[in-house]
């Protein structure tokens, strides 16, 4: 098994829907989206955001962008015109989650570093 | 019937990059023009300009915009939608038609969509049967309802495409959803039916990826964004569109930034719910089927999008006074500059304790430490840590707490931790606070009207 970070191979955007954030995680590759698929369950992010997130996590999946979306409520401290945070709407929580440590099989990780980095 | 129409998006929001229009229209060919203005709070700031001044109300770039914009527009007949109406497009119509007469442009003909602002009729509408109940909390509108600021219906593409029917060169529209500014052209050019599921939804995908500007085009870009070129003059996204539902995202070729299939996924991922079902007033596009292909330098091909019918509802937006904050900041240096930071929160919390103030929040939050990401920061050794900007903010429905608050921050400089500054900018004073109410109604209980301002 080998540890790996979500920005070794995807990349991400988040922000904001009422007191909710989404962050949306784009893998370069398929074979990254498989990854991403397989191992970047609900319990995981939810896991991740501990302390941000106070919500539920929903998980949504666009295999045609190799992406997965995911809502997580009970955020942004109320929403971005009544939140008191610096990052009212969670703009920054896109960067946040390509912090995430994922531990994937060797043959997995061999499958993403055969790709070439360019999108296919 | 054109074979293609490109749409040129020229704002991501009211204080986006003020030339990007004025590249748009000047460095490549353009049809039409789209200018989205219009965020949650940006209505409740526009009506409170309008109780003040019942001339005032919209986005007033938009004036300006045109003094710049206006000539080349006409010259090769572009068309401008914009929802930089706010609650009054009437009045920012007749701006416009002010700014095309000191020109000496004739011929201008410019048309209003409004009647997306219920905020006087809410009882009435309650009689009639709307709902109006919070769609996220499912809470009732009765105890809100007298505190509202502004309450405006979401209209979609039709208004305006009823608009462009009337001959309008310019389409300035109150509430409208983003989406339908770019969907609108694609509508009224290719003759694409209301119930054109697929068609509809290929052209609010197209939508989706304008209506944030450069967002799309390497702006705020995730992925390889060292790599962007010439962010200084950066190019807005245009959709190509053509009749059968196939757009091409591209830019003006002598402008900056990057279109590919990671830029413009990234823009397809924002601020969006369940991708099966994004909804606007004009259809429910699927955004799992959209597919996109790189088809040339800076061109992305989207197709085969599927969509499925409208729902019987608008959405509706409301804002109303939710008490007040304040925000402060004080900035610690090193040595051991977070302990000082840390201290100083402390220190201010129990003087706020002590006087007894009533917050329904405090929040610190430590600049340069974790002030982003909360507790995902790692722990660090202080001695690396140059400096701290401690930042306070306090939310109350007491106003006079909220002053106070603003009156302890200062004090700190001289009555706790040292090596602190950043204390040029005054007291923190109290802001209103904005809360927002979102919800549904029938949309055969509110009318869009169009008109041709004279």
């Amino acid at each position: 098994m080998k540890k790996i970070k979500l920005i070794e191979f995807t990349h991400a955007r988040s922000g904001d829907k009422g007191d909710a954030a989404n962050v949306g995680v784009i893998a370069f590759t398929r074979q990254g989206y498989t990854i991403i698929d397989k191992y970047l369950t609900v319990d995981r992010v939810k896991q991740y955001f501990d302390g941000i997130c106070l919500g539920d996590v929903i998980r949504y999946e666009l295999p045609n962008l190799n992406a997965l979306n995911f809502i997580l409520n009970n955020t942004l401290g109320g929403g971005g015109t009544v939140s008191t945070k610096l990052d009212a709407q969670g703009k920054t929580l896109a960067s946040a989650i390509l912090g995430l440590e994922i531990e994937i099989e060797d043959k997995e990780l061999n499958l993403l570093t055969l790709e070439s980095p360019e999108h296919d | 019937m054109k074979d293609k129409i490109r749409i040129a998006s020229g704002q991501g929001f009211w204080g986006d990059l003020m030339d990007a229009p004025v590249y748009q229209v000047t460095r490549g060919q353009i049809d039409y023009l789209v200018m989205d203005y219009l965020a949650e709070v940006t209505m409740s700031i526009l009506q409170k300009q309008k109780n003040k001044n019942p001339e005032m109300g919209y986005a007033r770039d938009i004036p300006e915009l045109m003094i710049k914009i206006l000539r080349s527009c006409k010259e090769n007949n572009i068309k401008i939608i914009t929802n930089g109406g706010g609650v009054n497009p009437v009045s920012c119509a007749k701006a416009c038609k002010k700014v095309a007469a000191d020109l000496g442009i004739e011929g201008v003909k410019i048309a209003v969509v409004h009647g997306d602002n219920i905020l006087s009729s809410i009882d009435d509408l309650l009689d009639k049967g709307a709902g109006l109940s919070n769609m996220e909390t499912g809470e009732p509108i009765e105890d809100v309802k007298s505190r509202f600021l502004s309450a405006n219906v979401y209209f979609g593409a039709f208004p305006i495409v009823d608009a462009l029917e009337k001959g309008a060169d310019i389409v300035i529209t109150g509430r409208t959803t983003d989406t339908g500014l770019t969907l609108a052209p694609m509508i009224y050019e290719f003759g694409w039916k209301a119930d054109d599921w697929d068609l509809l939804s290929a052209g609010t995908v197209a939508g989706h990826i304008l209506e944030c500007g450069a967002q799309a085009t390497g702006g705020n870009f995730l992925g390889d964004w060292e790599s962007i070129e010439n962010f200084e003059e950066i190019g807005f996204p245009i959709a190509e569109a053509y009749p059968t539902g196939e757009i091409i995202i591209t830019k003006h070729e002598s402008l900056g930034g990057l279109v590919n299939v990671e830029t413009v996924s990234e823009q397809l991922l924002y601020e969006i719910g369940d991708p099966k079902n994004y909804i606007t007033p004009d259809c429910v596009a699927d955004f799992t089927t959209i597919n996109l292909i790189q088809t040339g330098e800076n061109r992305v091909e989207i197709f085969g999008i599927k969509g499925k019918p409208a729902t019987p509802f608008y959405k509706v937006s409301c804002s109303y006074e939710d008490g007040y904050s304040a925000v402060g900041t004080l900035t610690y240096s090193w040595p051991n500059a977070l302990t000082k930071a840390k201290k100083a929160d402390l220190i201010l919390r129990g003087r706020l304790e002590k006087l007894g103030l009533k917050f329904d929040e405090i929040r610190t939050e430590f600049v340069g430490y974790n002030a982003c990401h909360g507790p995902l920061a790692p722990a660090r050794d202080e001695n690396e840590i140059s400096e701290i900007m401690l930042r306070v903010a306090v939310r109350s429905q007491d106003k006079s707490s909220v002053e106070r608050f603003g009156r302890e921050l200062a004090p700190l400089v001289l009555t706790g931790p040292p090596s602190v500054t950043g204390f040029a900018g005054g007291r923190p004073r109290p802001s209103d606070v904005v809360a927002y109410w979102p919800a549904l109604i029938e949309k055969s209980l509110v009318t869009p009207i169009v008109e041709i301002v004279e």
